[in-house]
């Protein structure tokens, strides 16, 4: 299912528990090193890189496939993908075949015949979309820094109850 | 959590103040703190590589700050917001975050006298230059852009003289250039208009105006859209390495993000305009009633606005089609202004607007007192000028006010000519 709504994709983020980013950096200027940086100290998830280029990223083993995790950690909740958008239809076959439960494409990763294949499998899709700030969005971070995040609630926050 | 899109009087109560997490707090807690303790290592280092979201010092973010920031993004319909000690505070910081030594900026001419200092002489000072033009000459606009001009500016309603800026149209300008609109809604309030709806892409406001509500509290506001593309290469501000921020480049590092970000991290950061936690407090109890007080300003204006064009006493009133905010010329010029002013009783003479209290300024005889008539006009200001703050009272009893005062205002006049 394509998760288009904010309540969709705090729901995802709330029930998942590992992510594998793909195409993880270890530079700490490129987006996808920010991304991951940030799911990494949040201590939220179990975090990985695939990107068969380096070895490890802060001291976390980079796997070289979504295939290679996945022999090792069986299938990730999410793929957090920054690959071209002209590269992900093998990556989608691949997520299918190790049983992901979900595919996160990141900022301008749009590939119309990688969301259907993925959606078609029975997969969660979010397309388009930062995971660090959607995170941020749900657990108040983008609040902090005075950013529109969209949430009204008059509920108190659970997660500091 | 439930998928709605909320109101705007839903939001101009709520954005950005859910209940406290730590308390529970419903309203939103006065965080007056300087600094805020770091978890451990790791996220501070997190923290200050811009990589993580949290409170470092009040001069960069403070909870209750944020809190009233994120209501003005919502409101205003931005990606996010920045407050600033003041109006100017925040017009200077968003041109600092665009421009350097060197550069251009353009800007209306029908704009407040101050932002046209700020701009003209202080700017100036700091190597950035600045041009004018009328908001509705579309051509003179576009001939003063230069390759190094690096914002249009316009004010939504112009101070004083009430003109109405075409956004749209200037936003297609601006846009045309490869530069972003800049637009100070400050006399409209988003509750009137909403800049970023018609093509702008910052919004700043002077939050003592109609935002505070009750002209108790200094603050400003910069709201962006987060659409402008910054990465073009007009901006190495924001698209080459920051010498300032460890050599990040905001644009490749933060996206639509990159603007909001420098603008705090470096120009925030660095300027120390920041706005205090107390104030944003205050602020954010005025932003509550801003449907409801925008709706009682705009009503008591128009029938103040019936009433002068009534008068015998009133030669011309000059009232945009929105807001509540506007200039009309007494018969008998300069003199009779000064005679009117000095009767009123109820109407506050003072340099303001947007208050709930209704507010009368005489600028022949105070902000362009040292000019005379023809200099004063070729400023765009009468001398039989005056500017009404309509606010909140009994209509009844402003223009019992305004009538005693018309009428005194003419007999000095009477007691000259028969002399």
């Amino acid at each position: 299912m394509i998760l288009e709504t904010p309540a969709q994709r705090r729901a995802l983020l709330e029930r998942s528990k590992s992510v594998a980013v793909v195409g993880a950096s270890n530079n700490p200027l490129r987006p996808s090193y920010t991304v991951f940086s940030y799911l990494r100290t949040q201590h939220r998830y179990a975090i990985a890189a695939i990107n068969p280029t380096i070895a490890q990223i802060d001291g976390v083993v980079a796997y070289p496939s979504l295939s290679a995790y996945a022999q090792a950690n069986g299938a990730p909740d999410i793929i957090d993908v920054f690959r071209k958008p002209s590269e992900v239809v093998p990556l989608v076959q691949e997520a299918i075949a190790v049983g992901a439960k979900a595919i996160w494409f990141q900022y301008g990763v749009i590939n119309e015949e990688a969301i259907a294949l993925a959606d078609k499998a029975g997969l969660d899709v979010v397309v388009d979309r930062c995971m660090k700030v959607e995170s941020a969005r749900f657990n108040g971070g983008l609040s902090m820094t005075g950013l529109n995040s969209g949430i009204i609630t008059s509920r108190r926050s659970e997660t500091h109850a | 959590m439930q998928d709605r899109s909320f109101g705007f009087a839903t939001r101009s109560i709520h954005a950005g103040s859910p209940p406290d997490p730590t308390t529970g707090a419903r309203a939103t807690p006065i965080y007056q703190t300087a600094a805020f303790v770091f978890g451990t290592t790791e996220q501070a280092a997190e923290l200050f590589q811009l990589r993580s979201y949290g409170h470092i010092y009040s001069r960069i973010s403070n909870p209750t700050v944020s809190a009233f920031e994120e209501r003005m993004a919502s409101l205003e319909g931005g990606l996010g917001g920045i407050a600033f000690s003041s109006g100017l505070a925040a017009q200077l910081c968003t041109v600092l975050a665009l421009a350097q030594s060197g550069d251009h900026i353009l800007s209306s001419q029908n704009i407040y006298g101050g932002t046209v200092t700020q701009f003209s002489i202080t700017l100036r000072r700091m190597g950035i230059e600045a041009s004018f033009a009328p908001v509705e000459d579309f051509a003179a606009l576009e001939a003063a852009i230069r390759p190094n001009t690096k914002l249009l500016f316009a004010e939504t309603i112009g101070n004083p003289s009430g003109t109405l800026a075409d956004l749209d149209a200037l936003a297609k300008l601006a846009h045309k250039h490869g530069i972003p609109l800049v637009v100070d809604n400050t006399f409209a309030s988003p509750y009137l208009c909403r800049p970023i709806e018609h093509g702008a892409d910052i919004v700043v406001h002077s939050a003592t105006k109609f935002i505070s509500g009750h002209g108790t509290t200094m603050g400003g506001i910069m709201v962006e859209s987060g659409r402008f593309d910054f990465g073009s290469g007009k901006f190495p501000l924001l698209s080459e390495a920051s010498p300032g921020y460890h050599n990040k480049v905001f644009t490749e590092t933060f996206g639509e993000y990159a603007f909001l970000m420098r603008s705090r991290a470096e120009v925030l950061r660095d300027v120390g305009a920041q706005m205090s936690p107390m104030d944003a407090w205050i602020l954010m109890l005025g932003l509550e009633t801003l449907p409801l007080r925008m709706e009682a300003h705009v009503r008591n204006a128009k029938a103040i606005v019936a009433y002068l064009e009534a008068r015998p006493e009133v030669e011309w009133v000059r009232a945009p089609e929105m807001g509540s905010i506007f200039t009309f010329g007494i018969r008998g010029g300069r003199e009779a202004g000064r005679r009117f002013i000095d009767s009123l009783e109820l109407w506050s003479h003072l340099a303001n607007v947007g208050d709930a209290k209704s507010l009368v300024i005489h600028p022949a005889s105070t902000t362009h007192s040292q000019l005379n008539d023809d200099e004063m006009r070729k400023a765009g200001v009468a001398p039989e000028a005056v500017r009404l703050s309509v606010g909140l009272e009994d209509v009844a009893d402003l223009t019992w006010d305004l009538g005693n005062a018309l009428e005194a205002s003419q007999r000095g006049a009477l007691a000259e000519s028969a002399r």
